[in-house]
């Protein structure tokens, strides 16, 4: 028989050479270490401190900081329900229960057979074809009482994954409003080809003539960008891929990686000859594990056509390759530093800027960082000419966005619009009625109301990373804002005390008020911790953890109201409720045993 | 010239251990012209048993059994600015450890299991208070107009704090004044 230590090295051992020892990879390491194992056991640990000759803590930091890591066994399935309010609204909450039933075990805990554990996790990127759910990591979308019932059988009888029918696992890519993007007619290499001729030094120029700007969220231009990491000195540049599309309600990336993924590495390519990088790399989400193989297919396709290697369409010199890191359940990492940081292998705290990674980015050298969208509009504007480009969408936000939309429609999916449509016109594409409010780009982004949709998604109006999530007038906004403070409260990073506590205190004040024990009082100190929050925070995931509260108490504030007590202060617990224990350790039930309820 | 009429101010220990009051005495001579300025109430400086209607009052300590809850509830009804100092007024501070275990099993442990009591039961004389289930931070019972961090906060900024509110200014403690240990 062979010992437990035998049995880790193994599997380890495979694994450490192909990521080269390095721990720069420890991410990739630990996350295919569990694979093997369905956690990252402690014998696992041990080794991978000794041949790494990295400390526990080190370890152990990294793989407690990622949802999608576990140090203790989750069960042979891990069920986790996407937890986002569209999800939601699609019934995930009664769904989660009836599993849970169905299968006898309580939310987050592991069965004594230990074979599965059923828990949530945030938004999974499929808003618009929920509920969904992950097995094992693997997405499954459009959740009905019979297929939960259906899943509870397969594992009941350990069904191997692989086996499941396929029909589950199908993701559609829904496209509803195709436009200079999703339209696209490209061959592969034709905006490569068009660069060339263009000359490398003159991509970043023609960039910033088009106006192109980051479709992240931010908005930075491409072209400074680029130009900046051009002109910085380093021993080797990166380019990276943001496709840890995170932000909850946003799916555009998942689309694009699945129906145009040749346009975006075309992008990639195009940068690294327009800034000088041989290294490329995708950050794809853990949540899109399933898009691994096939994106792994199309990068072998152009490595053959010789759109990717040494000499690329037979330009000397002209060399660069992708690979693709796979996250592991943080939201945080889309923050482009803690990217950085999660892909050198620790965890995704975001760092100080500057240095910008432009200058000091991956591995400390010069690296151009942009969302997946941003390099196929970065190729299409190369490929069309920059005064072509320039000439679509409105004088600051130039080209087409891709917005998200999920909530309540009857058309969710994938929308493609010049800059400058109104929320309305996307509501009536998407045959949206009585809409009492949508939220635009995610949790962080802004929560409008009717008298508002004539507002304009781009930079000079609203700006928006792609997501559209639309209520109609039975929803309650209160529960919209409960379900994203949650959120960030989970999804904080904790490296800094404003955000880690403040999102918490967030949360523990909107469940009491949820609960029935709120006051003016505790709307005041949300309005309180929000001025904490916004200047006191690291990053940016603290300075907008208000928001929707923020914004939903400005436009939706009788939703609040409605729940309050009409008193200055009420505890958010039952005192009398708190001396319970004790009464009956001492078997008192005097008055002096009671707390009265406050008269006031 | 008429003489300005003295602020009434009230302190208590609740579940704390004096600490703070003893930092508050390290104002030391200044407590001389405080007293120009203000008049104690109930305090343990004074041993007036209970709060008639103040200006100010000031608690350290948390909330750990209902004795602590209807004192609480006392300043909160008599005093127009209530202000949390310390950590354990702020936060539950050292007593609310005990928050992760379960008060049955606590009283047990240490009334019943430990070795050497002779005839060991709970004590249950209703002149005891009954000990809550947590240990809970002020402002989780009463509203609290201001807090003082600091375990305790320095002589200085009890100092800094009460004179600001005596003057009518919005107190600000400012770096070297404020301690989160």
């Amino acid at each position: 028989m062979i010992s437990d230590v035998d049995f880790h090295a193994a599997y380890l051992d495979s694994i450490l050479d192909r990521y080269g020892h390095a721990a720069t990879n420890l991410l990739q390491i630990l996350r295919e270490a569990q694979e093997h194992h369905s956690y990252i056991h402690p014998d696992a640990i041990d080794y991978l401190i000794a041949k790494l000759q990295v400390p526990r803590a080190k370890i152990e930091g990294v793989a407690s900081f990622y949802s999608f890591l576990h140090l203790k066994p989750h069960g042979e399935y891990r069920v986790l329900f996407s937890d986002n309010i569209t999800d939601r609204m699609l019934g995930s909450v009664e769904l989660m229960q009836k599993m849970c039933q169905q299968l006898w075990i309580e939310p987050g805990k592991m069965s004594e057979d230990k074979l599965v554990s059923i828990g949530t996790t945030a938004c999974t990127g499929m808003c618009d074809q929920g509920p969904a759910m992950l097995v094992n990591g693997r997405t499954i979308t459009r959740l009905t009482h019979q297929r939960v019932q259906e899943i509870g059988q397969l594992i009941r009888n350990r069904t191997p994954l692989e086996n499941w029918p396929a029909d589950f696992f199908r993701v559609e890519d829904n496209i509803r409003r195709k436009g200079l993007l999703l339209g696209n007619t490209l061959a592969p290499g034709d905006a490569l080809c068009a660069a060339l001729v263009l000359g490398a030094q003159n991509i970043a120029e023609a960039l910033k003539t088009s106006g192109l700007r980051g479709r992240g969220g931010a908005g930075y231009s491409t072209g400074l960008k680029w130009e900046a990491c051009r002109n910085a000195p380093g021993a080797a540049k990166h380019v990276i891929c943001n496709a840890d599309e995170g932000e909850p309600g946003t799916f555009k990336d998942r689309v694009l990686l699945t129906s145009h993924a040749d346009l975006v590495f075309e992008g990639m390519t195009l940068c690294a000859l327009a800034v000088g990088a041989q290294h490329g790399y995708i950050y794809l989400r853990g949540e899109y594990q399933y898009l691994l193989k096939p994106l792994q297919a199309a990068l072998q396709r152009r490595r053959d056509a010789k759109l990717l290697g040494k000499n690329i369409l037979g330009h000397a010199g002209f060399d660069f390759d992708i690979v693709i890191h796979l996250g592991a359940g943080a939201y945080i990492c889309g923050e482009e530093t803690a990217l950085i940081e999660s892909m050198e292998g620790k965890r995704g705290v975001p760092r100080n800027r500057p240095p910008f990674p432009v200058t000091h980015g991956y591995l400390q050298q010069p690296t151009a960082l942009n969302n997946v969208e941003t390099f196929c509009q970065a190729a299409l504007a190369i490929h069309m000419g920059a005064e072509n480009y320039r000439a679509i969408g409105t004088p600051k936000s130039t080209g087409s966005k891709l917005i998200s939309v999920s909530g309540d429609c009857p058309r969710p999916g994938i929308y493609e619009y010049p800059f400058g449509v109104t929320v309305r016109e996307v509501l009536q594409d998407c045959g949206a009625v009585n809409t009492r409010a949508v939220q635009v780009s995610g949790p962080s982004g802004l929560c409008i109301a009717e008298s508002e949709f004539n507002r304009r998604l781009g930079f000079e109006d609203i700006p928006t990373a792609g997501a559209l999530m639309v209520f109609d007038d039975s929803r309650d906004m209160f529960e919209v804002a409960r379900n994203f403070v949650h959120f960030f409260a989970h999804d904080s990073c904790g490296f800094c005390t404003p955000c880690r506590v403040g999102t918490s205190m967030l949360k523990q004040t909107m469940d009491k008020i949820a609960e029935g024990h709120g006051t003016k009082y505790d709307l005041s100190e949300m309005e309180n911790l929000d001025r904490v929050l916004q200047t006191s925070s690291h990053c940016g995931l603290g300075r907008t953890a208000c928001n929707p509260v923020l914004h939903t108490l400005k436009r939706f504030r009788p939703a609040y109201e409605s729940r309050l007590k009409s008193l200055d202060f009420v505890p958010a617990f039952d005192l009398d409720g708190a001396l319970a224990r004790a009464r009956q350790m001492t078997g008192r039930d005097d008055a002096g045993a009671h707390i009265k309820a406050e008269e006031t | 010239m008429s003489e300005k009429k003295k602020l009434r101010v009230a302190t208590t220990s609740l579940a704390g251990c004096f600490g703070c009051h003893m930092s508050f005495l390290d104002i030391d001579e200044r407590l001389i012209p405080l007293l120009e300025l203000v008049e104690f109430d109930r305090s343990p400086l004074t041993d007036i048993k209970h709060c008639g209607p103040c200006d100010i009052g000031l608690i350290e300590g948390g909330i750990c059994n209902g004795e602590n809850v209807h004192v609480l509830r006392e300043f909160r009804k008599n005093c127009k600015i209530l202000i949390a100092i310390g950590s354990c007024a702020i936060t539950g501070g050292l007593p609310a450890q005990r928050n992760h275990l379960d008060l049955g099993d606590c009283l047990t442990e240490v009334y019943l299991t430990e070795a050497g009591l002779a005839h060991g039961h709970i004590p249950n004389d209703p002149e005891l208070p009954l000990p809550l289930d947590k240990v809970h931070p002020l402002h989780e019972v009463v509203k609290i107009d201001y807090f003082i961090p600091g375990c305790p906060p320095s002589g200085d900024a009890i100092w800094k704090f009460l004179t600001d509110l005596i003057a009518g200014k919005t107190p600000e403690l400012g770096h070297g004044l404020i301690e989160y240990d």
